[in-house]
């Protein structure tokens, strides 16, 4: 019994320590174990076939016969292709034109920002755009720019100025699409500075006006500084609607006149899926290049992100 | 838990055996796979499908119709994957793709048999590649000059038979203000129409086929010659103004209003221009104009096919379906219901009045074009119908968009 029990005293206080492998690493193997589905999904669905369309890339291939290794080839005709950079200078003016969705968005919200009757009524109405599906959008602005009968068409006659037909001029097709683009997107940033609006701090801005800040001052360094989470969440979400601008010129132009109101995501389409496409290595260049572009704006996003969090821990 | 694991392992094995047998008991039906989703082409298919059970009880034939656009992207996904016993397509260099890709079937047994290179003769050059037929025609259609009778008439102008006819009736019709010709360029295709016509009547079937197979450069001092023509109608504005905001239903309007009085198109734009009003004394149809004097007259008649997958699992019943499809009395009823003409020689005349126009123009025409986007193949035509379109916007910038079709053409045609 004694002896039993001094042999008790010289056991370990704390538990004893595991001995199975499992044991021993299960805190750090559950979590990668409840992931491993979504990852697995993950890696087959969208990181493998980016690694595959780059390896088409490198190929002439029309999606059906035998692929043709031909190196770079497709590389260097997207250097000597004027539509290629057709479609590049469009995604730019896209680029830029749909970040005046912010301002616009911004504009709109502080107008609806008002405590009076029906208003809940008009913040909905002006929401309405973003929920009508881009394609009706698409349909009711190149309605409204038809040259033979569009509402453009009446407002420029009461204006005394000759018609423009916006959908077949080059010059000022993408800039059309764009605006009909910009509808849905100014009603959405609206609603994320709305919902910012919503959170200012009253102290804050009852401080401010303490101080005899006013209209613009007050704006700029009391209202614009807490919109901060607001305006990085538009600017992103606005970003990735220009990149991925598709369906508007598909329903408006069908990237017409000649190829005039194309990007390369529609290009892309064209020269690899479309009834006349059968050019899935210059397709796939194409969508590797707009990538290579998406991706410098990717990381600056994870690395805002991944700062933001930083701080905030 | 295991036990559970090893169940579920059953029941999953269990399941795909069953799919794997519903698999092989498909192998007695017969599937085809179609775009024809228009009302007309769909009850012709049905029509068609119905007599074919009925001589054939032992098939059963199942229809898988798709829409149009969607159709031309997932003919390539299900001729790879999951082929049917039947696809419908397009002539020319349309299938050529398929063709070269081992994707078709080689169908010249069934043409030999049916004693089809007799009968559907009109279109055997259209179904040939590599010396091998690879599908049956079953419909096509005539293109040609629709006019405004009452129009014509009203200011005095005869039918024009040539080229100087032509333009001195597109000048008249634009001094009374009216718009010589409508067309809707959103869609490029309609300007293929166009290039095909010109090129036809200035330098003959021969060349556009040359021309159309890679042969000829764009650059090329006849193809300039047809633009010197082409310019005779672009340069005045003999066309609809901002006919590139237009489909080519969007440009009826005004031929119906009377505000432009003639429409180069295919047989198909008549059905829209009755529903819209117009009647057949107001309705006219004629061949396009001669250009070079004593040139044979080649016409469009775009042909629509019937062809077996490589990899169908029923070839025998296809090639039945394939042989009844052919017959004179087939084809006669499908495209009494299509509304278009029958490609078997010994069907019955249509009793349409434009459709007979069309029918003794196609049976006189010294060689049938497919149209331009399936002479040319796909990336050649995409280009070219852009270049057209540009052009006739800016008839100006013909010497660029000239020497672009030219690299385009010495890339596809290496």
């Amino acid at each position: 019994m004694n002896r039993l029990e001094s042999f008790a005293d010289h056991a370990p206080t704390h538990p004893v320590p595991a001995t199975t492998w499992w044991s021993r690493h299960q805190m750090r193997l559950v979590p990668w174990l409840f992931l491993s589905p979504a990852l697995a999904m993950f890696l087959l669905y969208v990181i493998a076939p980016i690694f595959q369309s780059i390896a088409i890339s490198f190929y002439d291939w029309d999606g059906l016969g035998a692929a043709k290794y031909i190196g770079l080839d497709n590389y260097r005709e997207l250097l000597h292709d004027p539509d290629f950079f057709t479609a590049l200078k469009n995604n730019v003016i896209w680029f830029f034109g749909f970040l005046l969705a912010l301002p616009l968005g911004l504009g709109l919200a502080l107008a609806l920002n008002q405590q009076m009757f029906g208003i809940r009524l008009a913040k909905s109405l002006f929401f309405f755009p973003f929920v009508i599906s881009q394609v009706v959008i698409g349909l009711v602005f190149s309605w409204f720019y038809d040259p033979s009968n569009g509402l453009l068409l009446h407002v420029l006659g009461w204006l005394g100025m000759d018609p423009v037909a916006v959908l077949s001029d080059e010059n000022l097709v993408t800039y059309g699409i764009v605006v009909a683009g910009l509808y849905p997107q100014t009603a959405y940033c609206m609603i994320l500075y709305l919902t910012g609006l919503n959170n200012l701090r009253p102290d804050l801005i009852e401080a401010a006006r303490l101080e005899g800040a006013k209209g613009w001052t007050m704006l700029y360094h009391i209202v614009l500084p807490q919109l901060r989470p607001a305006t990085f969440i538009a600017v992103v979400v606005t970003i990735i609607g220009s990149l991925r601008s598709f369906d508007m010129i598909s329903i408006m132009t069908q990237g017409g006149p000649y190829g005039q109101s194309r990007v390369l995501a529609y290009y892309m389409y064209e020269q690899a899926l479309s009834e006349y496409g059968y050019r899935m290595g210059y397709g796939t260049a194409i969508a590797t290049v707009l990538f290579l572009l998406m991706l410098v704006y990717i990381v600056y996003v994870l690395f805002r992100v991944y700062q933001q969090e930083k701080e905030s821990d | 838990m295991k036990q559970k694991h090893k169940h579920n392992l059953r029941k999953i094995a269990l399941l795909s055996a069953l799919l794997v047998a519903s698999g092989w008991a498909i192998s007695g039906d017969l599937v085809i796979n179609t775009d024809a989703s228009d009302p007309a082409p769909k009850a012709a298919f049905d029509a068609l499908v119905k007599g074919f059970e009925k001589a054939n009880p032992d098939v059963h034939v199942k229809v898988n119709t798709f829409d149009h656009e969607g159709y031309k992207t997932s003919i390539r996904n299900f001729l790879t994957a999951e082929a049917p016993d039947l696809a419908n397509w397009y002539a020319g260099n349309r299938m050529a793709p398929f063709v070269n890709a081992g994707l078709f079937e080689d169908v010249s047994d069934v043409w030999a048999k049916e004693g089809l290179n007799e009968s559907l003769k009109s279109a055997a050059a259209s179904m040939t590649i590599n010396g091998k037929k690879w599908g049956i025609p079953y419909t096509y259609y005539q293109w040609g000059v629709y006019y405004r009778k009452d129009i014509f008439a009203k200011l005095k102008i005869a039918e024009p038979k040539t080229w100087d006819d032509l333009i001195k009736a597109c000048a008249t019709l634009k001094a009374n203000k009216v718009t010589p010709f409508a067309i809707g360029t959103k869609a490029t295709w309609t300007t293929g129409g166009w290039f095909d016509y010109l090129d036809m009547r200035v330098n003959g079937y021969e060349f556009h086929m040359d021309l159309t197979s890679g042969k000829v450069p764009y650059t090329d001092a006849r193809v300039q010659a047809v633009f010197d023509k082409w310019d005779q109608l672009t340069k005045p504005n003999y066309y609809l103004a901002n006919h590139a905001s237009y489909q080519w239903q969007e440009a009826l309007p005004a031929f119906v209003k009377g505000d432009a009085a003639m429409y180069l198109m295919g047989n198909f734009a008549v059905a829209p221009m009755k529903e819209a009003g117009l009647k057949e004394d107001q309705l006219g149809f004629m061949q396009f104009p001669e250009i070079t004097k004593g040139l044979p007259k080649a016409e469009d008649a775009p042909t629509d096919t019937l062809h077996i997958p490589a990899k169908a699992k029923n070839k025998v019943d296809a090639k039945r379906f394939l042989a009844y499809m052919a017959k004179p009395e087939v084809q006669t009823e499908m495209n009494g219901i299509l509304g278009q003409l029958p490609v078997n020689k010994n069907a019955t005349r249509p009793e349409d009045t434009y459709l007979k126009a069309g029918f003794n123009m196609l049976s006189n025409a010294y060689a049938l074009g497919q149209f331009y986007d399936r002479d040319a193949p796909a990336e050649m035509a995409k280009a070219g119908m852009d270049g057209f379109q540009q052009y006739m916007l800016k008839p100006a910038d013909r010497k660029a968009i000239l020497e672009r079709l030219e690299q385009v053409r010495q890339r596809v045609y290496k």
